[in-house]
């Protein structure tokens, strides 16, 4: 391997508020190499590289390229010390040619001529090993091949370090297998990589250093073949915490909601739900545990009767009547005619959760608002709950008359989920229902699933922090790419396991609760 | 090259940063405001109204030499001069708010309704059609009966065809109710060629108006259109349609989350737009000319969404801005009998003070911060460790 | 040879139309719907008719203006005038980041004022004088029978409209100032990530659009209607931004639009024994007709024939 130091950080730090994104990172990247960086959600690598690529400027610390200090602050500072990055989320203009879209914003000498483009990216294409027509349109290209689009991007501005942030999320194992391919082709042409995954097994197989981070902070880097997975898993989990979160004891336990085989594919063809099949409970916490983007979203949404199934049924029982009933392919509207008391916190809160321009009390009252027979809305009920859940949960707010949006992150959370609650479900689905609070409203929305839990409730919990869904849940699930890779007893389950079972790709794991 | 590590002079490589720092940051930066004061708000907005006077006045004296404040105040004389103007200034108030209350449910959903011309026109059309080819055969009550019913209808329907294709296709509604002005313009053209006299116009047809209360058409306007404005606030505020639409408008994914039928509530909403269109298309024709002209709207089809707009979709603010815009095109319209100015500079100055009036809801929105002197950053910097 | 006399009729009636729909395409393909082109046109035009009055003036007298000046003169004044609304729309809706359609229709409203009261001070006579410049054609365009009427027989200002279609057609396609343009239009967070200067060319493209659109005022009234000054060119405007959906945003193909539309608006003065009621009928046709492609293109939803997908809206950076 080649040991010159292409970029190197230097006691990185970067607040958000008080909060520490990263801190105090070092980190060094060699000609030549492919660098995994891994951790777990909100440890700190996209914010990284972000300022890498010049996203972010960090407040603490220096960056050195080539050995010299270097100031970016904007990509296109980047570009000029050859640094290119490939997002997560492509941004591509639709109706362009790939080379359109390639050569976009670059400032070159000469005539332009989209055919000569065509024949540079043609060429760029064909030493890596891309398999792409120049002259396709985005909007007729698969994932892959605009994630394709998105690495010529970078090559034809020349760039000399590439940061992909979690390529592999959106390919096919075929997908993946040609991508690392080609990244190796890079490497061995001088080119350092830098790689975010999840998985595992891809760690393994692509990098040749991994970069562990944790909770912000850089733990260690160390020589992928001098390691192993779980030595990893351990480094990027660490110690388990124990955060007292009180474990109520479940009661009366029965099925409340079945599903099985559940399968779905979004609009670009991806398998975002993978044959998935489980059981929520009565009287119980199911936490549901994956990296970002492995389907949560969608799976509750698909219950929520948001989002299309391809295959599989969603059996709802009911408590009073003891009546089945399937809800695949129902609107929420009919759902709720049914009589089937779902309740669903969902994980984007100010744009489907809640109206961030409206007050407390009409926010009080999305869901409930056709009760009745009358033309005129009734006021007066989501009032009454306002000021009671802005009492009983301490929601900080001038007035129940205050715009949502001009809440904080964790009181906009109390309204949502108070709203939620005061549904008297059978079902509770929450995603991510801490996500940007504080500790002690972490703790409010933990007693509230509790206490839901003790009155029957069927509670589906989403969550990023293993600690805590080891703690609060009864049974956890995980998913990874879409697939459950395994459904464990939180009582007896290690960080470790479930971190496994986290970045598994390959075949589906076994429930062991079964 | 690792030599470099260890020489480098921290405080330079500092100075480095900060300088390619404010290289990179814009002189000016401009923020969005969370909260303006409603006092610091209603200032700015009378500020700009202030501002686009004197542009006026400066206007005045260099265009028309003239003494612009005796020519200013001649508005005032012009709007408020004789009780027959105040009148005609509340009529035509409740005129211009009625057509801007039709389109403040569809912008409220976002959706841009350009049509209020077409749909007025339509309204207008129906109401003269009717009138001039079975007024005299049938009661006059059952005429106005079928007068209300059929200029309703036909505002609904050109405000329906639009939002049938915008909630199944999505179509771009701006460009097509554009269109639908057109067609409803070229209608009435065709109409009066055909039936009309030799110049072209379709003698007033007054046995046929609406009854005259306090001896003019004035009141009916009036009273209706107080009604249908409380009417409306109380719809878009407290019934479960306006809540719908106010979730439709803000986003389509909470709707969905919550049960609507997105669908549904842009063609309702665009048949209720559509229809109180065609009611005041009615009002033109049956409580005013009883005639119909290609120009009967005065081009207020799209004046309303202006005031709408200003008034913030509410319908209580809406009585302000229309009252501001009659004001200024009667007081502007008399100014220019009296100093023999020319009409145009009615428009002018209607174009001026809306758009200075458009120009300052930036600055509520928005803040405007300017880049800080060295010192002061390092000032600030310090202030901060 | 009535129907060369219609054709002919159409054709320089589509010219007009097209300065128009190639300015408003050049707007929108930056992600800015401009509702006040027709107030811009209208001040573009008198803008034009007024330098050629001066011009009058200047030359003392009809029989002193000479051919290239008696066009350039108003021809340049046009585009300035046009810039300038083109500037004041912009600096609103990127500068201030107002609402587009609400700009554009109070935008309208002044012009219409501007243009009515430049023209009210302005003697008609001293700018029809410059009609016949704008008429002129090759002298051997009549002696080549129906040929030559068809296709020589335009003052200047109709081939320039066909150039300026093709120039702008070409910038857009081919060179690179256009796709910036198009990202702009398309997806200025992607254009703006990409290292492009969004609101420059937000502002370039507006005024260039306006200077463009408002020559098709000016060839209205000083060739169209030979310098005779009518109300209406507010109307054009508005047929030209229907023009522009026809065109599916093609300035090229909108060649062929504008005629279709020229044809059809006065269609019925050419067809015998039509009445006057009838005629206006036909002048629906190019409305409906923008419908009927505004809804095709929608059902059909084909990505090439859509509006640039920021239409209207405005961009601002730290909102996304």
């Amino acid at each position: 391997m080649n040991t010159t130091v292409a970029l190197e950080l230097k006691n990185i730090s970067k607040r958000f508020g008080t909060k520490y994104a990263n801190k105090n990172v070092d980190l060094t990247l060699y000609r030549g190499e492919i660098l995994a960086i891994l951790g777990e959600n909100g440890s700190g690598k996209t914010s990284m590289v972000n300022m890498i690529a010049g996203i972010y400027y960090p407040d603490e610390g220096e960056i050195f390229v080539d050995g010299a200090p270097a100031v970016i602050t904007s990509p296109k500072d980047a570009f000029q010390y050859k640094i290119g990055m490939i997002h997560q989320h492509f941004k591509l203009v639709d109706v362009f040619s790939a080379s359109e879209n390639i050569v976009l914003g670059v400032r070159e000498e000469g005539k332009f001529k989209l055919a000569d483009i065509d024949e540079r990216v043609a060429q760029i294409a064909s030493k890596y090993g891309f398999q792409l027509d120049p002259k396709k349109k985005i909007h007729e290209m698969s994932v892959s091949e605009k994630q394709t689009v998105e690495i010529l991007k970078v090559l034809y501005r020349g760039a000399d370090i590439l940061i992909l942030d979690e390529p592999t999320a959106v390919l096919t194992p075929q997908e993946i297998e040609k991508l690392f391919l080609v990244l190796r082709r890079m490497r061995d042409d001088g080119k350092s990589i830098i790689i975010i995954t999840h998985k595992m097994n891809e760690v393994m197989s692509i990098s040749d250093r991994v970069a562990v981070l944790r909770r912000g902070e850089h733990i260690a880097t160390v020589k992928t073949a001098e390691t192993n997975e779980k030595e990893l898993t351990e480094m990027m989990m660490g110690e388990k915490i124990d955060l007292n979160i009180k474990r109520t004891e479940s009661t009366n336990v029965t099925d409340r909601l079945v599903v099985e085989h559940i399968s779905s594919k979004n609009s670009d063809g991806v398998t975002v739900l993978d044959d998935i099949s489980f059981v929520a409970r009565s009287g119980e916490i199911l936490g549901i545990a994956g990296i970002a983007g492995s389907g949560q979203r969608e799976l509750l949404e698909s219950i929520a009767g948001l989002y299309h199934l391809d295959s599989g049924s969603i059996v709802y029982h009911d408590p009073e009547s003891g009546e089945a009933e399937n809800l695949r392919d129902k609107t929420p509207l009919q759902i709720t005619e049914l009589g089937v008391r779902l309740s669903f916190v969902p994980e984007d809160r100010l744009g489907m959760g809640l109206v961030g321009n409206m007050d407390i009390v009409d926010n009080m009252m999305l869901r409930s608002y056709k009760k009745g027979n009358s033309f005129f809305l009734n006021r007066k009920t989501p009032h009454d709950l306002a000021l009671e859940l802005i009492d009983e949960l301490n929601i900080i707010t001038p007035d129940e008359y205050t715009p949502v949006r001009k809440l904080s992150g964790g009181n906009i959370q109390k309204v949502l989920v108070g709203r939620e609650i005061a549904a008297a479900p059978s079902v509770f689905m929450a995603a991510y229902p801490v996500r940007g609070l504080d500790v002690n409203a972490s703790y409010g929305i933990y007693n509230l699933l509790n206490k839901q839990k003790e009155d029957g409730v069927a509670v589906i919990f989403v969550g990023e922090d293993l600690d805590v869904l080891i703690d609060l849940c009864d049974r956890i699930m995980v998913i990874a790419s879409g697939r459950v890779t395994g459904i464990v007893d939180a009582r007896s389950t290690t960080k470790e396991e479930i971190g496994l079972l986290m970045t598994q790709s390959g075949e589906k794991g076994v429930d062991t609760n079964a | 090259m690792r030599d470099v590590k260890q020489t480098k002079d921290v405080p330079q490589t500092d100075a480095v940063v900060e300088n390619v720092k404010r290289r990179h940051e814009p002189l000016i930066h401009i923020t969005k405001r969370n909260q303006m004061s409603m006092l610091h708000a209603v200032l700015l907005r009378v500020g700009a109204i202030v501002c686009s006077v004197i542009v006026m006045a400066l206007l005045i004296l260099v265009l028309a030499k003239e003494n612009p404040f005796t020519v200013l105040a001649s508005m005032i004389e012009g709007v408020f001069g004789d009780p027959r103007r105040i009148w005609r200034l509340f009529s035509n108030t409740a005129i211009l708010l009625c057509i801007a209350l039709a389109l403040t449910p569809a912008f409220k959903m976002k959706f841009w309704n350009c049509g209020g011309e077409g749909q007025i026109l339509v309204g207008s059309l129906m109401a003269a059609a009717l009138m001039f080819f079975i007024g005299d055969s049938i009661p006059l009550p059952i005429l106005w009966i079928l007068i209300f019913i059929t200029s309703i209808v036909a505002g609904a329907v050109w405000g329906l065809i639009p939002a049938i294709f915008k909630a199944k296709w999505n179509t771009n509604e701006t460009l097509f109710t554009l269109m639908m002005n057109y067609i409803a313009l070229q209608l009435v053209t065709f109409f009066l060629k055909m039936f009309g006299n030799s110049q072209g116009n379709l003698d007033p047809m007054p046995q046929f108006a609406f009854p005259k209360i306090f001896n003019g058409s004035y009141f009916l306007n009036i009273l209706v259109i107080a009604l249908i404005c409380v009417a409306m606030y109380i719809y878009l505020g407290y019934s479960k349609h306006g809540y719908e639409i106010s979730v439709v408008g803000e986003s389509e994914r909470t709707a969905k989350y919550i049960g609507i039928r997105v669908p549904k509530v842009i063609i309702r909403t665009m048949l209720i737009s559509g229809g109180l269109c065609g009611f005041v298309g009615m009002l033109l024709v049956a409580n005013g000319s009883c005639s119909v002209t290609t120009t009967i709207t005065g081009g207020q089809g799209f004046t309303a969404i202006l005031v709408s707009w200003l008034g913030k979709f509410n319908p209580l603010y809406m009585i302000l801005t229309s009252f501001l815009v009659i004001f200024l095109q009667q007081g502007t319209s008399y100014m220019g009998d009296i100093y023999r100015l020319d009409t145009s500079l009615a428009d002018i100055f209607i174009g001026i003070v809306l758009l200075f009036i458009i120009g300052c809801e930036f600055f509520i929105n928005y803040k405007v911060n300017f880049r800080k002197k060295a010192s002061d950053v390092t000032a600030g910097k310090e202030a901060v460790h | 040879m009535a129907i060369i006399a219609f054709l002919v009729s159409a054709i320089k009636f589509g010219m007009v139309l097209l300065f128009g729909s190639t300015g408003e395409t050049i707007t929108e393909k930056a992600g800015h719907l401009n509702l006040g082109l027709p107030g811009v046109m209208c001040v573009g035009t008198a803008v034009g008719c007024a330098a050629e009055a001066f011009y009058f003036e200047l030359a003392g007298g009809r029989a002193y203006m000479v051919y290239p000046l008696a066009i350039l003169i108003p021809l340049i004044a046009t585009l300035l005038g046009g810039a300038l609304m083109g500037l004041i729309f912009s600096f609103f809706t990127v500068t201030l980041h107002a609402n587009q359609n609400v700009t554009g229709l109070a935008l309208t409203t002044f012009g219409i004022g501007i243009s009515d009261f430049i023209i009210a001070n302005v003697d008609d006579y001293k700018f029809t004088a410059g009609a016949k410049f704008f008429n002129m054609h090759l002298p051997f365009a009549k002696s080549l029978g129906w040929f030559g009427e068809l296709f020589f027989s335009y003052g200047i200002m109709i081939y320039l409209s066909i150039a300026v279609a093709i120039v702008v057609a070409f910038v857009l396609k081919k060179t690179k100032v256009g796709l910036h343009l198009r990202a702009v239009g398309e997806n200025p967070a992607t254009a703006d990530a990409a290292g492009i200067n969004v609101t420059r060319y937000r502002y370039m493209a507006t005024c260039i659009g306006c200077a463009i659109a408002s020559l098709g005022g000016l060839v209205f009234i000083m060739d169209y209607l030979n310098g005779n000054w009518e109300y209406v060119i507010d109307a054009i405007g508005w047929l030209c931004v229907a023009l522009v959906i026809f065109t599916t945003w093609k300035p090229v193909f909108g060649i062929f639009c504008s005629i279709v539309f020229g044809f059809f608006y006065v269609a019925a003065e050419y067809i015998p024994g039509i009445d006057l009621a009838a005629k206006e009928l036909f002048k629906m046709l190019p409305y409906l007709v923008t419908i009927v492609v505004l809804v095709f293109t929608s059902i059909r939803n084909k990505k090439e024939n859509q509006p640039p997908a920021s239409l209207g809206l405005s961009y601002f950076r730290e909102e996304r």
